[in-house]
């Protein structure tokens, strides 16, 4: 083994193939595309950001599964990272949100 | 990694008898490293989104030209960075140096270019638009600490990994690292690229003028 060398094809180890990784940007410049259209199409601003943090979700998690290659990653790994990240970004969500809601309608009338 | 390393760590009584996500510890310290810099970066976001939301005079001064014509370019060459730098972790780990140096560079002229775009958007909205992190034109004052808090920090996320792509190239091209390294700093590369993905909807496409 050189020092360069790294026996992947040994491995087993299926890391996805030029075809792949291309068709994966291309959609990833779709949904952009997608987000940039929706941006002029007048819609309510909490129906906006709705769609457009669901969407990019669906970017995310395609360049995590593909380009950070999380899919050919043994399931033990994704499971080690991904809930726990997941868990806490929701904790922020859960406590953030209602408190800030409530601390804002404590302001006095203007 | 390699076989006599793999062998060396399985034997070491801290090993607790194996491998259990079979990936090297610079790959487990980088997804470490990612999982808590994305909470960095989701406690930014959820509380621009809730002074976004909350905000009645929120402006809108995002023209076509330049800023979302500019920030959607900007898109397309952080996606291209991502993939000539997964064609350069594919090539490292074949062994063909030469070309995954080369993409390694590709990765950072995308890099140094998107950071280049945006700081002329940064130097149009300062100096022609009079927006700081404290005041605007517009309307309310948390629009400037919010964009420059946000894309600043992304943007030194990105400048930092152009430098660390430098690093890796110069150290692999002289047989110094190995592939793993390669991929270890793709890893980040990606990470940030996917950062931008929610940057780019929440601070520009929720501003953009409407008319």
């Amino acid at each position: 083994m050189s020092a360069h060398g790294h026996a992947d094809v040994a491995d087993g180890h299926d890391v996805g193939s030029t075809k792949l990784f291309v068709w994966v940007w291309v959609w990833l410049l779709l949904l952009t595309a997608l987000e940039v259209f929706l941006a002029y199409e007048r819609l309510e601003v909490h129906l906006m950001i709705t769609i457009l943090v669901g969407l990019s979700l669906i970017k995310s998690a395609l360049i995590m599964s593909y380009f950070m290659h999380l899919r050919f990653e043994r399931l033990g790994l994704v499971l080690l990272l991904i809930p726990a990240m997941v868990f806490c970004i929701c904790v922020m969500l859960v406590v953030f949100f209602p408190d800030s809601i409530r601390l804002m309608n404590l302001r006095p009338p203007q | 990694m390699s076989d006599t390393e793999l062998e060396g760590i399985v034997e070491s009584p801290w090993s607790g008898g194996a491998s259990p996500f079979a990936v090297n510890s610079k790959k487990l310290g980088m997804w470490l490293f990612i999982v808590s810099d994305s909470l960095t970066f989701s406690a930014l976001l959820i509380s621009y989104a809730y002074v976004r939301l909350e905000t009645p005079d929120w402006p809108r001064p995002f023209e076509i030209w330049p800023a979302i014509a500019k920030s959607s370019f900007m898109t397309l060459v952080l996606l291209s960075s991502s993939l000539t730098m997964v064609f350069g972790v594919s090539a490292a780990h074949k062994g063909e140096v030469k070309k995954a140096v080369r993409y390694l560079l590709a990765t950072m002229a995308f890099g140094l270019a998107f950071v280049l775009i945006h700081a002329t958007e940064w130097y149009t909205l300062i100096v022609e638009e009079h927006v700081t992190p404290w005041s605007n034109p517009w309307g309310t004052p948390l629009f400037g600490g919010t964009f420059f808090g946000l894309t600043g920090l992304h943007m030194l996320h990105v400048t930092i990994g152009v430098a660390y792509l430098g690093v890796i190239a110069w150290g692999y091209n002289k047989g110094k690292w190995t592939a793993d390294h390669v991929e270890v700093s793709g890893l980040y590369w990606h990470f940030v690229d996917l950062v931008w993905m929610f940057i780019f909807p929440m601070v520009y496409l929720l501003s953009v003028n409407p008319k």
